[in-house]
């Protein structure tokens, strides 16, 4: 147990979350990262509905999309649906 | 013990025992899916909700799955939720009871003890919550109609004291106490409203940072059970053991303060000694067997034999205490058990009450009597006979097999 960890009575009852789970980061279960090529992409957003994780977003201020990798499992769904082929499944 | 309040004399099987201390302990939901010899509990308690006599939100399901599911959901939101089954129905049922414990859901559940397929039988034998003894439950056995109706009205105080948080199961022997028609002392509605009270919540510290009610509540969101990996998964287990031992003073409390109402009680909540305090050979038993045992103690007492009876009212939390101190003195024990561990030493109730006299620097002798099965009778003869073999392995100080069947054609 490290040191932030709770011991069992310290914790509530039935996993009660006493974070939100965009506390719980789970970007480092990937072994794939999404190589976006800025010149294919034709901002579709088919990868923003397609990721499982809501790891890909709109961002209106740039009028661009951005991977949130601390949530992108490397699952590569957007990879496989992406109609230009410009993103890449990369080995880490 | 003399009652405080007025009481009506009901004829009642123990199945609409059930139903009726159901029907008294205000419960916000019943879901449930027909089983027999539990299906009286449930069509008994529909009854009243068709005539406006409850409440009660009735869910039909399609399966014991989904039954106790919706009790686990609507506990979660802060109902009292209670259900029954039996059997297969209970085996169907197994993957939620630990969702149900897990999530600290105080859901009352009463089986109609009965054996499990193949082949198929429909009497009963303890086969069915012995299978289940794992599950995080609480687990309670009744002798008789009477003690069916106390324990439900029991269960909901039980379960939802803040110190145990954990689902109740009421066993009550399949037919022989489920479709028996017996005298049964019922309490005031209001009485029974009036014990059972109204379901109190811990404060927990939600994902929102806030300190609110331990319930699913739009107002406040929570998540209940999501998910713990290997860094907490066994934090959350530690908690449910430490509720099982909370459980122990807590029945025995509740039991008491129900002495108070109704005049009955049964022995401190845990176990129920009958003539043991003196007695040389005892039988360890549950259920309404304890009946007949006791009626065969009363045979040998007059004939001057120190014989006595331990019943175990509560399997889970094991009073392992309460155990050692009953059987300390007496020089053999034999264990009754209502099903088998297949491959096993003997039976479920026998293992455990052989573990609770080790530490013991000196043990009784001990002996497993598997008996019952699948609805068999069990005759004051048989019983007799096992007090006869306890006599024996005193005067020889040998036991010679360990596990014996009772009424088994060899």
């Amino acid at each position: 147990m490290t040191a932030q960890e709770k011991s069992w009575k310290e914790i509530a009852p039935a996993g009660v979350c006493w974070k939100p789970s965009t506390k719980f980061l789970t970007g480092d279960w990937k072994t794939y990262t999404p190589l976006r090529d800025l010149e294919k992409c034709t901002r579709c957003l088919l990868c923003v509905l397609f990721c499982p994780d809501g790891a890909i977003r709109w961002n209106a201020q740039k009028g661009d999309i951005e991977f949130d990798l601390n949530f992108c499992k490397g699952c590569g769904i957007c990879a496989n649906e992406c109609p230009t082929k410009a993103i890449e499944m990369k080995l880490e | 013990m003399k009652s405080v309040v007025k009481q009506e004399v009901l004829a009642l099987n123990g199945d609409e025992a059930v139903a009726y201390a159901v029907k008294q302990s205000d419960v916000d939901v019943v879901a449930a899916y027909p089983i027999t010899p539990q299906t009286i509990i449930v069509e008994k308690f529909s009854e009243y909700v068709a005539n406006g006599e409850v409440e009660t939100e009735f869910v039909c399901t399609e399966s014991e799955h989904s039954a106790l599911t919706a009790c686990l959901a609507a506990s979660a939101t802060g109902a009292r939720a209670f259900t029954a089954s039996a059997s297969a129905g209970l085996a169907l049922m197994h993957e939620m009871l630990f969702v149900t414990s897990g999530c600290r859901a105080p859901v009352v559940m009463a089986i109609a003890n009965r054996a499990l397929s193949a082949p198929l039988n429909i009497h009963g034998d303890h086969s069915d919550t012995m299978a289940q003894r794992d599950s995080g439950w609480i687990q309670m056995y009744v002798e008789n109609a009477q003690e069916a109706y106390d324990s439900i009205i029991q269960a909901f105080r039980i379960a939802e004291n803040l110190h145990v948080l954990l689902p109740v199961i009421v066993g009550l022997d399949g037919f022989t106490l489920s479709h028996t028609l017996e005298n049964v002392q019922t309490l005031s509605d209001e009485a029974v409203k009036k014990f059972v009270g109204t379901r109190q919540f811990p404060k927990v510290m939600s994902h929102e940072g806030k300190t609110v009610p331990f319930r699913l509540d739009p107002e406040n969101p929570m998540s209940m059970g999501p998910i713990a990996l290997p860094n907490y998964y066994f934090e959350f287990k530690r908690q449910q053991e430490e509720a099982m031992r909370n459980a122990l003073s807590v029945i025995q409390h509740v039991n008491e303060e129900f002495g108070k109402i109704s005049g009955r009680s049964y022995g401190d909540g845990l176990l129920d000694p009958y003539m043991l305090d003196d007695a040389e050979i005892a039988v360890v038993c549950l259920g309404s067997t304890a009946g007949t045992v006791k009626a065969v103690v009363n045979e040998l007492r007059a004939d001057g034999v120190k014989a006595g009876v331990l019943r175990m009212r509560t399997f889970r939390p094991l009073p392992v205490d309460g155990i050692v101190d009953a059987l300390r003195k007496v020089k053999a024990v034999a264990v009754m058990d209502r099903s088998m561990s297949f491959g096993g030493s003997g039976g479920p109730v026998f293992h455990e009450v052989r573990h609770a006299l080790y530490d013991l620097p000196a043990h009784p002798y001990i002996v497993n009597y598997i008996y019952g099965l699948g609805g068999r009778d069990t005759s004051p003869t048989q019983i007799r006979q096992i007090f006869e073999d306890l006599r024996g392995i005193v005067q020889t100080k040998r036991v010679e097999s360990s596990v014996k069947y009772v009424g088994l054609r060899e």
